[in-house]
């Protein structure tokens, strides 16, 4: 025992000697804004993303970067952006924030890309938006709603992508109270930003109406408490905003236990393709087969891209092309389409780095506002705002899953402040012209 | 799961006791030795390298624990995931609630609280054994990053807490990575220091003892419970360092990254290393580490489609643990140990 207090005696000291300074204290270190090209050659462009192609997040947004993909395959072989072809490199993180940290850095210090474009996720993406900042990497299109990527003074690199949690509750709010007024509303959120952020928008409306509050974790795949919570309490409308596997494990417990509310899902978790393929996945493993027609049909949700079953949409036809040429055997869905989506705007953003592009003239394109294109609302980019959409519209499945628009676009700002009806005019794919064939 | 090791340890004991040398000294030495090994393997590798050396570090300190827990004492814990777990936690929560604390203070704490975890851990444990005792490290495992969504406030909820350490003092030209890993590495040798002291001390002793028989060890004086309990502790100290390490490595702590998959990681470790020896579990953590490396940069090469090259790290796993299993029962250590009794048996041939 006297060695061992020796020994720890020793291990004290020695540490002492190598940091002195208290470990959370800011050795106010500033900024690398030092202008670089990290990853860009004479005819290449590297960059990287981090997605969840494993583990409880994979069903559904594992198909977002083969979406992605088809994209820059395309835009290569137009020629690449201002004549250097998309390097896209994909990294596995399994939705674990530790693998997010270690494959991020091994994207910037191995693969030196240059620019980190829509990493997948809250939990995973805040761990690294310190590091991407601190290193100077661009950190574009984040993969989530979260309201911590609109932070230009801490994290001038960082942009989001999607309509902000807290927007979309208030949209989801204001329909609600304009429907279903006197009924009684149930939420049922995941338990971190996306309930949290959602709830703080939808409050705003419908705070007197709600008459329980469930949660869940995604790493508990059996919702069942939950939903005999939501049918005890007699909830008629019940919000949820939840990942595409637990929209689709939250109805099926639902037709368990005979309870049939008025589903409102949040838009990352209200594509109907997607949901139809986990429904009948998830029947399948639990030995039943059902109609996912006759489950979604009704089921409102929200949008701010347009949806993939709207053909005559300009855009839905211009990515079909893509998909048809380059990814024919995925099903084309809702969730491909956004990451054909955040792929696009990437490239229009490079596009308008002009054709030197360094990391500061890519976020420079970013935040000048121009990036119009696909969206049914507009970008919230600016010198102040690094939001993404800054709105949505609310639409409800048919019975064959197509859906239909049942209030238009609206744009809200993410305080208090009013929801107003958006009627601006979307570029055409040919008015964007990306890739000049 | 008590299989019988001979570590090579013991057997070179004779030889050591000839030496005038104090054990304690020659294993100062010999970590100094190693930390030279490491700072001129992270100076001529890149920065993403150094990450990679820096992670075999504190696997290296974890799957060490375990392996003094199951190996030298025969106590099976599926839940060593959970003891990172408090290390990390308790890192993330001086960064981000002291931030005045120097870095080895929070590391030392971060044990600490392993260690408590452990003591705790290891007096139910003391009472159980073979499935029953795997059984409640299991639920560990499972069960206690589940504390975060109960306190949502405190402990970040499903999203963890992220920081940033600032551990490298002003003015010193190293890469911040390069200097991590330095630190990491400086700890994780130290711990080790104190980890083979005790494994070649009397302590160590009594784990075996407890292992090999039970009854035996009590008739001989050894209180059994104790040495149980003894060995949950240190076992926990080395993986609240673990996580401490990781924590201040990644600047993040969160439940996601603590699943049931890492204990199990650890232990298949521990087996893959070589079980109950010290040096199978250097082997044990470089696999966890590049077996893992290897087969994605394979899947690369090879053109894979995600589902198969997702899949391919496990499998690859899978089937190196099973090989290696097979052909050497105890682990990677042991064929070793096998190779260079093989090696000198050819040498002592020929001469004859």
């Amino acid at each position: 025992m006297r060695r061992s207090s020796i020994g720890a005696g020793f291990l004290a000291v020695a540490l002492a000697l190598t940091a002195c300074g208290g470990a959370g204290e800011s050795d106010g270190g500033g900024q690398q804004a030092a202008d670089s090209a990290v990853g860009v050659t004479k005819d290449t462009v590297v960059i990287g993303t981090h997605q969840p192609l494993t583990g409880p997040a994979a069903p559904g947004y594992s198909k977002i970067s083969a979406g992605a993909r088809a994209v820059y395959q395309a835009i290569n072989d137009g020629g690449g952006i201002n004549g250097r072809k998309i390097d896209y490199k994909v990294e596995d993180d399994g939705y674990n924030p530790t693998r997010t940290v270690e494959v991020v850095k091994k994207l910037v210090l191995q693969d030196k890309v240059f620019a980190i474009v829509g990493g997948l996720g809250t939990p995973t993406h805040s761990k690294v938006v310190d590091y991407l900042n601190s290193e100077g990497v661009p950190d574009l299109l984040v993969s989530s709603g979260a309201l911590a990527w609109d932070n230009p003074q801490k994290a001038p690199m960082t942009f989001g992508y999607q309509v902000d949690y807290t927007r979309e509750g208030k949209i989801q709010g204001k329909y609600v109270k304009d429907t279903f007024a006197g009924k009684k509303v149930g939420y049922f959120t995941q338990n971190d930003d996306v309930g949290r952020d959602t709830q703080a928008g939808l409050d705003q409306f419908v705070k007197d109406q709600v008459v329980v509050k469930q949660g869940y974790d995604s790493a508990n795949t059996d919702v069942t408490p939950q939903l005999s919570a939501l049918k005890a309490a007699g909830a008629e409308v019940v919000v949820c905003a939840c990942i595409p596997a637990f929209t689709a494990l939250a109805i099926l417990a639902a037709a368990k236990i005979g309870y049939q509310p008025q589903f409102v899902v949040s838009s990352i978790g209200a594509d109907p393709a997607t949901l139809s393929g986990l429904l009948q996945d998830f029947a399948k493993r639990g030995g039943a087969s059902v109609s996912s027609g006759q489950l979604l049909a009704g089921l409102i949700g929200t949008g701010y891209l347009p949806d993939v079953a709207q053909t005559s949409d300009p855009w839905v036809a211009y990515f079909k092309g893509i998909h048809d040429k380059y990814i024919p055997k995925e099903p084309f869905t809702n969730t491909v389409l956004f990451g054909m989506v955040q792929a696009y705007t990437f490239g229009q953003a490079l596009k308008a780095a002009g054709p030197d592009p360094t990391r500061r003239k890519v976020v420079e394109a970013m935040s000048s506002g121009a990036l119009k294109g696909p969206g049914l609302t507009p970008f919230g980019f600016s010198k102040d705002s690094h939001a993404g959409y800054t709105g949505a519209y609310v639409f409800k499945i048919n019975p064959d899953t197509t859906t239909a628009v049942i209030r238009p676009p609206a744009v809200t700002d993410r305080g208090t402040g009013a929801i107003t009806p958006y009627s601006g005019e979307r570029a055409t794919p040919e008015q964007v012209n990306l890739v000049s064939k | 799961m008590s299989v019988r090791t001979e570590s090579p340890e013991t057997r070179v004991e004779p030889a050591r006791k000839r030496r005038t040398l104090p054990p304690l000294l020659v294993h100062v030495l010999a970590a100094a030795g190693a930390l030279a090994v490491v700072v001129a393997l992270t100076l001529v590798t890149d920065e993403f390298t150094n990450l990679r050396i820096a992670t075999i570090g504190y696997y290296l300190i974890a799957v060490a624990g375990l392996t003094l827990l199951t190996g030298l004492t025969g106590q099976v814990s599926l839940g060593h995931g959970a003891f990172m777990f408090i290390g990390a936690y308790t890192v993330a929560l001086l960064v981000r609630r002291v931030p005045s604390f120097p870095l080895w203070a929070d590391l030392l704490l971060a044990s600490a609280a392993g260690g408590l975890a452990g003591l705790l851990a290891g007096a139910a444990a003391a009472r159980l054994r073979g499935p029953y005792l795997a059984g409640a490290t299991l639920a560990l495992a499972v069960g206690l990053p589940a504390l975060t969504r109960k306190f949502p406030d405190f402990l970040g909820g499903s999203n963890g807490i992220d920081f940033t350490v600032h551990s490298r003092p002003a003015g010193i030209g190293v890469p911040e990575l390069r200097w991590q890993t330095w630190i990491v590495w400086l700890s994780v040798l130290l711990a080790l220091v104190l980890v083979v002291n005790i494994v070649r001390g009397r302590l160590g002793r009594d784990f075996r003892a407890v292992r090999d028989d039970e009854v035996a060890a009590a008739l001989s004086g050894i209180a059994v419970g104790r040495t149980k309990i003894l060995a949950f502790l240190v076992s926990a100290v080395c993986g609240g360092l673990a996580g401490g390490l990781q924590a201040f490595l990644l600047g993040t702590a969160a439940p996601g990254s603590f699943t049931p998959a890492l204990s199990l990681s650890l232990l298949a470790a521990v087996v893959l290393g070589g079980l109950g020896s010290l040096w199978g579990a250097l082997w044990g953590a470089v696999a966890l580490v590049y077996f893992q490396a290897w087969s994605e940069d394979l899947a690369d090469v090879l053109h894979l489609n995600t589902d198969v090259a997702n899949n391919l790290p496990l499998a690859v796993y899978g089937v190196i643990l099973i090989v290696v299993v097979l052909a050497f029962p105890r682990g990677i250590q042991g064929g070793f140990h096998r190779l260079g009794a093989h090696l000198k048996s050819i040498r002592r041939g020929g001469k004859a």
